[in-house]
């Protein structure tokens, strides 16, 4: 249906120097970032840190070079720490894929970039389809698999929701993984239901007329052991999230925000600025809901908890896809994002994220 | 079973139900939703099979509410039967609530000559159902000497079709089989038998 | 060995093929008229009798998607759906063909909304005729057990490899009851040998299903898929000839009623095919030399057919439709009409719609149906 992207040809040349050289990447945006904020001593103290981290982490690649990602595509980056954070379990990985950018970041039959067994899904299906892989392995007594699925936005929050709300509900064990790039990318950059307020898309060309739907917190509300929200930006707290999620028995969910240069519109070697800016305006919020427990994670702490938060604008004025954008409508997003701060510091008090 | 079936063994076939011995004897069962209706007709159709006959059992399924008027049906053959239209000519017709006869024309495509059998307590118009073979029985009175009650509700199909066997549709110990197949439990049988005494030809 | 034989529904009848073939997974959502089959089927598995899992989908969309996610890792799979349930899986039911999953799937024929209509109609099932699954018509309790049974096997067969459905009308087969000859599981277990999905995801050496696929390839899958169709056809003789070893009940594609010396051929599925060979009786009766060839499946359209039509004298043919197509036909003439062409056959054809949406058609009125030498298309009761 959504498959074929206009950009199938830019990324062949960009993404696989890109995943290739991704570690360094990390690295290196730990470094930049790090110093521009909090200078010095802290700053080593992090980069140390980061490089212990990385030392612990597989090294075995799941996802293999010459796949057709686009350059700058953060998606891939959270797929390839899935994969590696399911590698670190000792478990195998079954993947399946919702129709959706990773589909074709795959490449073309016969060859195939996951070094995974993959399903590629139907786009309302990814969870209901998981939920049959799942059966099947119970059925075999293999306890020995991680089923993880992974769909964009568009397949979650708009037509996968009641296949994923089923499966949650009907407790199989199975990790979810949202990617989301606020819209649907892969076809040209549509509206969808996690699009943002504002935001122009190619079917809300004066901007975005309603806000992002909050599905990890409809998802929270299905009472499953595990939802957690993470951005590759922040790549420790990622792959940490992902490993716990697959150490715990019964439907998990993970929700990633992956800012997409070329539906975003902003330079390709941003895309981890552009998810730390996401963060520190508050635009987006790293948390874990374990056993119903809300928990907020270190990057977004200081953000909700302490007030250092900066003007949603930075990031705003930093993406094309909000040019245009009025001071006005600048101002009706910073509010709506004090409201929701506001909510997740009362949430924070009572532990409970609804 | 025979399903492929060639000319001549299907002239012969034909011939027979042109004797009449491959005849299909057409029950059909008024009743209202919850009276058990249905079953009566599956326990006969099983009466039936366990004579060793082939028999098939249905209703007509509507958007059934409890206490509505219903029907079923149960046709009997000494060979498989190929007809899955609704029984518009019945051999037989069964009331199992007498207040059914207000609401519906249970004699409705009867074929004259045809048997007739009424659950009721009180005598029955005579004249009204002169061009068939009638039967009365007291069904509800029965069961509820024999304490057979579902959800508060007297169970008519027992008795019923006990009173059926009488009307010489089925053999006794057929449905004595049947009761026992479906519902394993001698109160049953005794009632249907006691229905099978008490049913009486008007 | 004394023969066990109960007293059930068509839906239970079903239910108890699909309890001797032992799926790994059941995937299904209810929908009037097939719910006593999910039913009986969720029964099995609370009480232990069928150790397969059973997910209760939230919708028939994500039934079929399930039954597809565990073929794909190599199970046996069952669903069953009807009417608005069938159609709402629409999706999945090509995607399930095209990945070349042998999933079974029992439909209980009903007509679609809106003007909510619960009763029998073939349309669901045919609309999907080009869907790619094997597709079987039944005409009897025994038949829908039957070939649920077989289904399995030819479903399974690696020179076949598609995703078969069992039809059986709503109510008339669905809900009335008749008595039911089982198979010996023992003999079942031997008829039908464990699953094995070439193609299925493995962790030894880890492939990819359903990537992108190029112009260069896409045909291909498609011709390979119509191959396997066709050899389905033989698969399914063959399939029946071995089922006719083990209960001795015969079954063909196309099941022939007094057409030997017949002038007039009826031609049908399901139950109305039943019922005309009441109506052929009569009829016989009275002189006209007539009589019934029953399709018992429409995908792969049988190559006997074809055979047989050439074989047989009959002059004129009458076609009876539980489905239509707007704006075209009967579904079945039309199809049979295409068939003859191919022949060089051309005779007398007449088209009968009848039994849409549940209406009821006794042998009576097919009777005077087949005697009204009218040709062309005829609605009965308009």
């Amino acid at each position: 249906m959504l498959l074929f992207a206009p950009y199938i040809l830019l990324a062949f040349c960009g993404a696989a120097a890109f995943c290739g050289a991704l570690n360094i990447v990390v690295v290196s945006m730990v470094e930049v970032l790090g110093k521009e904020e909090h200078g010095g001593m802290k700053a080593e103290k992090r980069e140390v840190r980061g490089a212990r981290w990385l030392a612990a982490v597989p090294e075995d690649e799941y996802v293999l070079k010459g796949n057709s990602a686009c350059a700058g595509c953060t998606a891939m980056i959270a797929l390839r720490y899935a994969l590696k954070a399911s590698r670190a379990t000792g478990r195998k990985t079954l993947l399946l894929v919702g129709a959706c950018c990773m589909v074709v970041c795959e490449g073309v039959y016969p060859n195939t970039a996951y070094n995974v067994p993959t399903l590629d899904t139907a786009f309302a299906c990814t969870a209901s389809m998981a939920s049959g892989v799942e059966a099947a392995l119970k059925s075999f007594g293999r306890r020995d698999v991680n089923v993880i699925a992974f769909a964009g936005d568009g397949g979650t929050v708009d037509i996968g929701i009641q296949a994923l709300s089923g499966a949650v509900e009907r407790g199989h064990n199975f990790l979810y993984v949202c990617y989301d790039n606020e819209a649907y990318c892969n076809t040209g950059m549509q509206r969808s239901g996690a699009t943002p307020l504002c935001a122009r898309t190619t079917t809300t060309p004066s901007g975005k007329r309603e806000k992002k739907k909050d599905v990890p917190r409809i998802i929270a509300a299905h009472d499953i052991p595990y939802v957690a929200t993470v951005c590759p930006s922040y790549p420790m707290d990622l792959y940490e999230k992902f490993k716990k999620a697959l150490s715990i028995e019964g439907p998990k969910y993970i929700h990633v925000l992956t800012p997409c240069p070329v539906s975003w519109r902003f330079p390709t070697s941003k895309g981890i600025e552009m998810g730390k800016l996401a963060v520190r305006t508050g635009m987006w919020t790293l948390y874990e809901v374990e056993h119903g427990v809300f928990r907020l994670s270190a990057p977004s702490r200081r953000v909700v908890l302490n007030g250092d938060v900066l003007p949603v604008e930075k990031y705003l004025r930093a993406q094309g896809r909000f040019n245009g954008i009025t001071d006005e409508e600048v101002e009706r997003i910073q509010k709506i994002v004090y409201q929701e701060l506001e909510r997740l510091k009362e949430a924070t008090a009572r532990r409970r994220l609804w | 079973m025979v399903w492929s079936v060639s000319a001549k063994e299907a002239a012969s076939e034909s011939d027979a139900v042109r004797a009449g011995t491959r005849r299909v004897i057409e029950i059909r069962l008024h009743s209202r939703g919850g009276q058990g209706g249905v079953t009566a007709a599956k326990m006969l159709a099983v009466a039936a099979f366990l004579e060793g006959k082939y028999s098939t059992a249905s209703s007509f399924y509507g958007a059934e509410r409890r206490g509505a008027p219903t029907v079923s049906f149960t046709r009997i053959s000494d060979h498989e039967i190929r007809k899955y239209s609704q029984i518009r000519r019945p051999d037989c017709v069964i009331v199992m609530d007498p207040t059914v006869i207000d609401a519906v024309d249970v004699t409705e495509g009867l074929k004259p000559g045809g048997k007739l059998l009424i659950n009721t307590e009180n005598n029955i118009d005579a004249d009204k159902f002169e061009d068939y073979e009638v039967y009365t029985v007291n069904a509800t009175k029965i069961s509820l000497d024999f304490d057979l009650k579902v959800a508060g509700a007297p169970v008519l199909n027992v008795p019923i079709v006990g009173a059926v066997a009488k009307m010489g549709i089925v053999r006794l110990d057929a449905v004595r089989g049947a009761i026992l197949k479906m519902f394993p439990n001698e109160k049953n049988v005794a009632a249907a038998e006691v229905a099978y005494k008490m049913a009486a030809m008007l | 060995m004394q023969e066990e034989v109960v007293f059930v529904t068509g839906n239970e009848a079903v239910a108890r093929a699909v309890k001797l073939a032992k799926p790994n997974v059941i995937a299904a959502y209810p929908i009037t008229p097939q719910t006593e089959i999910v039913e009986v089927l969720a029964r099995y598995v609370e009480s232990g009798e069928l150790r397969s899992e059973y997910i209760h989908v939230e919708s028939e969309h994500s039934a079929m998607a399930a039954c597809i996610g565990a073929a794909s890792m190599g199970a046996r799979v069952f669903t069953a759906t009807a009417a608005h349930g069938f159609l709402y899986m629409c999706e999945m039911i090509f995607w399930a063909s095209i990945a070349r999953l042998p999933i079974v799937m029992a439909n209980v024929n009903r007509a679609l909304a809106p003007g909510w209509n619960i009763w029998a109609e073939l349309k669901d099932a045919m609309a999907h005729r080009d869907a790619g699954w094997i597709q079987f018509y039944t005409a009897s309790i025994q038949e829908a057990y039957d070939t649920t049974l077989m289904a399995f096997r030819v479903a399974e067969d690696r020179r076949v490899m598609l995703p078969t459905m069992v039809n059986l009308e709503g109510f008339v087969l669905s809900h009335v009851m008749q008595p039911l000859r089982l198979v010996d599981e023992a003999a079942y277990d031997e008829f039908l040998p464990p699953v094995r999905i070439p193609h299925a995801l493995n962790f030894e050496r880890p492939h990819t299903l359903g990537t992108l696929i190029s112009p260069e390839h896409n045909f291909l899958v498609q011709y390979d898929n119509n191959k396997c169709m066709r050899a389905a056809d033989d698969v399914i003789a063959e399939t029946e000839r071995e089922f006719e070893k083990i209960t001795g009940r015969r079954y063909r594609a196309v099941m022939k009623y007094r057409c030997e010396d017949a002038e007039t051929l009826v031609i049908a599925m399901g139950t109305l095919a039943r019922e005309a060979e009441v109506a052929c009786d009569s009829l016989r009766d009275k002189g006209e030399k007539i009589g019934v060839l029953r399709l018992r499946q429409l995908r792969p359209f049988p190559k006997a057919f074809a055979e047989e039509v050439k074989r047989l004298p009959a002059e004129r043919f009458i076609i009876i439709d539980r489905a239509y197509s707007s704006g075209y036909g009967g579904i079945l003439a039309e199809e049979v009409k295409a068939r003859l062409y191919d022949l060089g056959i051309i005779k007398e054809v007449k088209s009968i719609i009848a039994g849409l949406g549940g209406q009821d058609v006794p042998h009576e009125a097919l009777e005077k149906l087949f005697m009204d030498k009218q040709g062309g298309e005829t609605w009965y009761g308009v």
